[in-house]
């Protein structure tokens, strides 16, 4: 991979810390500006020292205020921190008004605070691809640890949170129809359940319910990965895991802890922060790390190749005239799409079986 | 290299600064902003320089919306401007003016590198079009 020279020169200056550089190079992720991968790819490189963590939850739970106190915390311990808020934008228009960086207000004015708002533009995986590789960036900056706040709803929102090491799901109190639907989703990718505004009416009773349905979850094994585990590891307890060879890391399995929050206070953060690091060590002891990173690099690699693919049939599909003309004629009762999918790969899987065939001649000679 | 397909955005920060608790404008701004595509960062209310500076950029923004109705932009205005090219972002970031700003005070704004000043009444069209046809390209 080759870079040119005013990219050569934006990675020296992001590695040396330049803030504005790692602003730029956000930006040429985002818009997906020529050499861009280059770029990304060079990355690569530098990374891998910051923890990544991942904070989701309904519209109005306290994210970002939590991320906030997060952020400051983080500061007083003398750690950098990287923030990326993702807001969602008009499918209409593609603009958005990006509102996170308002609650944002205790580490303003210190510079080692890196915080950048994303909007949810583009499409097929496009965006965790980007937060993936701001992460990247911002990694390679050298901040120590990295916040993606994003709001939890639909697939695209789990996507983006699945690039963290470890997710944390909040939960405000009194929300017992709203635990009804995390159950569907959002249950399996929480490491840690936070209830926020915990000093509020119904907040036991919030803990109460999910510590019931983390518990149901361990046992039908709903809960991470605990999905293995036979019922006799289950009665073990727990103490005696040393001795017990081929079940050893099925023991040392994580239970989602529930920690509470009051955000705008500030209660609880340490806490929580305790917690994120018994997570970062148990990820680390039980080999979870490595496999979670392994899969993680895996759908990359499938994203960008999906991508790329797409982007090579659209202009097979602006050769066979355009998908409006081809919408137009399924309409019209003329074809079908799957007729129309096979006619435009078809001199693509030709080009490749050719590549195969030629592939084949040559070994033979 | 196929998939570079373009995704780019103008990227705007709606920003006030200092003690001024009006931001009716801001909002209406930030709001047609969006829907002409647009991407808005709002800063909230009573922002510093110093603030505002971090945030344009971090954000990495194409375009700086000030708006100001205290009477205080010949003293914040040069500090935001100064800040922005510390980081090196003066040049290549569109800065805007709104609000109440007096003719005899235009002048001397756009000396310190404000490209334009959007006062009462002027129309969101204009306002828009403006950004669209000079947010830098980088």
């Amino acid at each position: 991979m080759t870079m040119d020279e005013a990219d050569e020169s934006l990675l020296e200056a992001l590695l040396a810390g330049e803030h504005r550089a790692l602003a730029r190079v956000i930006s040429k992720i985002e818009n997906r500006s020529p050499g861009y991968r280059d770029l990304v790819s060079e990355l690569y490189a530098h990374t891998g020292n910051a923890d990544v963590i991942g904070i989701t939850g309904s519209p109005g739970a306290g994210k970002s205020t939590l991320v906030d106190k997060l952020a400051e915390a983080y500061r007083e311990r003398g750690e950098t921190v990287g923030v990326i808020a993702i807001d969602p934008s008009s499918p209409f228009t593609g603009g958005a008004v990006l509102g996170d960086r308002i609650r944002m207000a205790s580490t303003v004015g210190d510079m080692d605070v890196f915080v950048r708002s994303m909007s949810a533009r583009g499409t097929l995986g496009g965006l965790s691809t980007a937060t993936a590789d701001a992460v990247k960036a911002m990694d390679a900056f050298g901040k120590d640890k990295i916040i993606i706040e994003t709001v939890g709803a639909g697939q695209n929102e789990i996507d983006i949170v699945r690039t963290a090491d470890t997710v944390a799901v909040l939960v405000p109190p009194g929300s017992g129809d709203d635990i009804q639907t995390l159950k569907a989703g959002i249950l399996e990718i929480a490491d840690i359940f936070i209830v926020n505004k915990a000093d509020r009416e119904g907040a036991d009773r919030t803990v109460q319910e999910l510590r019931e349905m983390v518990h149901l979850g361990e046992e039908s094994g709903l809960a991470g990965s605990a999905g293995h585990h036979g019922v006799d590891a289950m009665d073990g307890d727990g103490v005696n895991w040393g001795d017990v060879d081929e079940s050893g890391d099925d023991d040392a399995d994580w239970t989602p802890p529930i920690v509470e929050t009051v955000a705008t206070k500030g209660t609880g953060v340490d806490t929580f922060i305790d917690e994120l690091g018994n997570h970062r060590s148990y990820l680390v002891d039980s080999g979870t790390h490595a496999e979670k990173v392994r899969q993680r690099y895996a759908e990359e690699i499938r994203t960008l190749l999906r991508e790329d693919v797409h982007a090579l049939l659209e202009d097979e599909l602006a050769d066979s005239g355009g998908i409006d003309d081809l919408a137009e004629a399924v309409r019209q009762g003329e074809t079908d799409p799957y007729s129309i999918a096979t006619d435009v790969l078809a001199p693509v899987e030709a080009c490749v079986e050719n590549l195969a065939a030629d592939a084949d001649d040559s070994s033979a000679e | 290299m196929s998939s570079e397909q373009e995704a780019e955005s103008i990227r705007c920060l709606v920003a006030k600064v200092g003690l001024d608790g009006h931001d009716r404008g801001a909002h209406v701004i930030a709001r047609a902003f969006r829907d002409a595509g647009f991407e808005v960062i709002y800063s909230g209310l009573h922002k510093s320089p110093d603030q505002i500076v971090q945030a344009a950029v971090q954000e990495d923004v194409d375009v700086l919306g000030i708006s100001i109705l205290s009477g205080a932009h010949d003293t914040l205005v040069p500090k935001i401007m100064d800040g922005l090219e510390e980081y090196g972002a003066k040049d290549d970031t569109l800065v805007l003016a709104g609000g109440v700003i007096p003719d005899e005070d235009r002048e001397g704004l756009k000396d310190d590198g404000v490209a334009a000043i959007f006062g009462p009444g002027t129309s969101i069209e204009e306002t828009i079009e403006f950004v669209r046809e000079n947010a830098p390209q980088r």
